[in-house]
C-alpha cells in the first residue's frame, strides 16, 4: 500500500458518502422538506380536490428544485409558498376550474415569514419522541418490520424469518413504513406546539 | 418536457422500493449504477431524497435499541436499579443473539459496553481498541487479515501496522483501512466520524476514497461527506473520555447536553433555543450529570427540573 497520504483527500470533499448529493439536493433536504407541513396546509386550504394534493406538492418541489439548480434561493419559505401559489394560479387558469379564493397575499396567511412556524429546530430527545409516536401510528405488521430494521438492525431475510413471512412481504411493509414515516415527519405539524 | 408526468404516489412507491433494496445485503455495484441512472430524473430524485431523508432520520430510533420494543419509555427513578439490571440482561441477550448469528463464522468475537462504561480490548498482535460508552464491535482476526465491525458507538484504535495483515474497520457500507495508525471512529444514529491522531488511514465509501493524515476528520451524515482539519491537540481532547471525563471549550449547551446523554441514562433536555445556544467550558466527570446541571444553574442562571429520568433545562 504505497499511497501518499492526503493526495486524494480534497477530491472526496463535499462528495456524497452514500450517494452523491449536489448543493441543491442538500438544500432540498435541509430547508425545503421541513416546510412540508406548512406547504401541505397551504395547498389544502387553497385547493378543492384532495386527490391532487400529493401531485401538487411534487410539482412545487420540482419547480423549486429546478430553480435551486441554477441558484439556491435565499428565503426558502417565502420562495416555496410563492411557488405553490403561482402553481395554483396557473392551474386555475389552465383548467378553468372555479377556484377557492386563492390567497394571493401570503403575508395575510402569516406563514410567509422566515421565523416562527411549526418547523422549529427539534432537539434530539424531541426527535426521538416524534419518531416513536409516528411509529405507533403505523399498521401493526408494518410497525413490527420497521422496528426490526431500524431498532434491531435486522436484514430483510432475518425480519422475514422472525415474522414468519415472505421477504417480498417484508419489502412491502418496509416501503409502506418509510412512506408513512415521511408523511408523518414532514407532512404533519408536530402534535404539540413547541417554542412559540 | 414532453414525457408524461407520473403521479407522486407512483414515484414514491418506486423510490421506496429502491431505498429498501439499497439497505439490503444483496446490494451490488450494478444495482448502484442502475439507481444512479434512475436518480438522474429530477422528479424521481426528489421523491427519493424525501424518503431517504426521512428514513435516515429514523435511524435515531436505534437509540432505543436496548429498551424492550413497544415500551421505549421505561423510566421511573425509583426503579433505576431494576432498569439497569434489565438493561444488563438485555445486553446479554443481545450479545447471545449476535454470538448465535455469527456462530458459523470462525474467530468472530463481539465486545460491548453499556451506557457509561468503557473497555480496553488488547489483541495478541499488540493492537488495542478502546470502546467508549454504549458501543458494540465485532472482530475477526484471521491469518490473512484483521477486520473490525463498529456496529454502534465510538472506539479509539491503536493499530500495530502490518502490511501483510491489513487492518480494516467496517462501518455499515463504509470502510477505514489502517496505514499505520491511531484513529477514532464514532458512529451515531445519524452520523459517522473518522479522525486520525497519528499515522494515516484510507476511508472508502460507496464510490469515494479519501486519504487521511493526522488531524484529518471525515464526517458522513445524511448521505453527505465532508473533510476538515483539526489540531491534533483538539482530537486528543476529544479522547478525554478515555480518562472518564468530558472536556468542553466554548461548547454550546445543546452539544454538551447531547454529549452527556451518551454516557448516562438520565437525559438532559435543553428546552428553549436561547438556552441551547449558550456556551460553556470546563472538565466534567462523564457520569456526573449533576456537576453539569450545577454549573447550568449557578453560573448560567438556568432552571433545572427533573421529571423521572428527564432533566429539563430552561431559562
Amino acid at each position: 500500500m504505497g499511497e501518499k497520504p492526503d493526495s486524494e483527500g480534497a477530491r472526496a470533499q463535499a462528495l456524497g458518502a452514500d450517494m452523491i448529493v449536489s448543493e441543491a439536493d442538500a438544500w432540498f433536504m435541509r430547508e425545503v422538506l421541513p416546510l412540508e407541513a406548512t406547504l401541505m396546509l397551504f395547498l389544502r386550504q387553497n385547493w378543492r380536490n384532495r386527490a391532487e394534493i400529493a401531485d401538487l406538492r411534487q410539482e412545487v418541489y420540482m419547480r423549486v428544485y429546478e430553480a435551486a439548480l441554477k441558484e439556491i434561493p435565499e428565503q426558502t419559505k417565502a420562495f416555496v409558498l410563492a411557488t405553490a401559489r403561482n402553481l395554483l394560479i396557473d392551474r386555475v387558469r389552465k383548467e378553468s376550474v372555479i377556484p377557492f379564493e386563492i390567497v394571493t397575499d401570503l403575508e395575510a396567511l402569516g406563514i410567509a415569514s422566515e421565523q416562527a412556524g411549526p418547523e422549529h429546530t427539534i432537539i434530539a430527545r424531541d426527535a426521538l419522541r416524534r419518531l416513536t409516536s409516528a411509529l405507533d401510528r403505523l399498521p401493526p405488521r408494518c410497525r413490527e418490520a420497521v422496528v426490526l430494521r431500524k431498532i434491531e438492525g435486522l436484514s430483510r431475510r432475518e425480519i422475514a424469518h422472525r415474522m414468519g413471512i415472505a421477504e417480498f412481504t417484508v419489502n412491502r411493509h418496509l416501503t409502506e413504513g418509510m412512506r408513512a414515516l415521511a408523511d408523518i415527519l414532514y407532512g404533519e405539524l408536530p402534535e404539540r406546539g413547541r417554542g412559540k | 418536457m414532453s414525457e408524461p408526468r407520473r403521479s407522486a404516489m407512483e414515484l414514491e412507491a418506486e423510490a421506496a422500493s429502491w431505498l429498501e433494496r439499497r439497505d439490503g445485503d444483496s446490494w451490488s455495484e450494478d444495482d448502484q449504477e442502475k439507481l444512479d441512472a434512475w436518480l438522474k430524473e429530477p422528479a424521481q430524485r426528489l421523491a427519493y431524497l424525501r424518503l431517504y431523508a426521512a428514513w435516515n432520520y429514523a435511524d435515531r430510533l436505534a437509540a432505543l435499541r436496548r429498551a424492550p420494543a413497544g415500551q421505549p419509555a421505561a423510566r421511573r427513578p425509583s426503579n433505576f436499579l431494576i432498569v439497569q439490571i434489565a438493561a444488563a440482561v438485555l445486553a446479554v441477550v443481545l450479545l447471545g443473539g449476535i454470538a448465535a448469528r455469527f456462530a458459523t463464522r470462525p474467530e468472530m468475537r463481539s465486545y460491548h459496553t453499556a451506557i457509561g462504561a468503557r473497555e480496553l480490548v488488547s489483541f495478541a498482535d499488540g493492537t488495542k481498541i478502546e470502546l467508549n460508552t454504549d458501543t458494540l464491535i465485532r472482530t475477526q482476526m484471521t491469518t490473512a487479515s484483521r477486520t473490525v465491525w463498529l456496529d454502534r458507538g465510538e472506539a479509539y484504535f491503536q493499530v500495530k501496522h502490518d502490511p501483510a495483515h491489513p487492518f480494516t474497520v467496517m462501518i455499515g457500507n463504509k470502510r477505514v483501512t489502517d496505514l499505520g495508525t491511531d484513529f477514532i471512529v464514532r458512529r451515531d444514529a445519524a452520523r459517522l466520524e473518522v479522525a486520525v491522531v497519528r499515522g494515516a488511514v484510507r476511508y472508502d465509501a460507496a464510490k469515494q476514497t479519501a486519504m487521511l493524515a493526522p488531524g484529518d476528520v471525515v464526517t458522513a451524515s445524511g448521505g453527505m461527506m465532508s473533510k476538515s482539519k483539526e489540531p491534533v491537540r483538539q482530537l486528543l481532547r476529544q479522547l478525554s473520555w478515555r480518562r472518564g471525563v468530558l472536556v468542553f471549550d466554548n461548547t454550546t449547551l445543546a452539544d454538551a447536553a447531547e454529549e452527556f446523554n451518551r454516557y448516562n441514562r438520565e437525559k438532559l433536555i435543553v428546552i428553549d433555543p436561547a438556552a441551547a445556544r449558550l456556551t460553556i467550558g470546563g472538565t466534567f466527570p462523564a457520569e456526573d450529570v449533576s456537576s453539569f446541571t450545577d454549573v447550568a444553574q449557578d453560573v448560567l442562571g438556568l432552571r433545572i427540573e427533573r421529571h423521572g429520568e428527564d432533566i429539563v433545562i430552561s431559562h
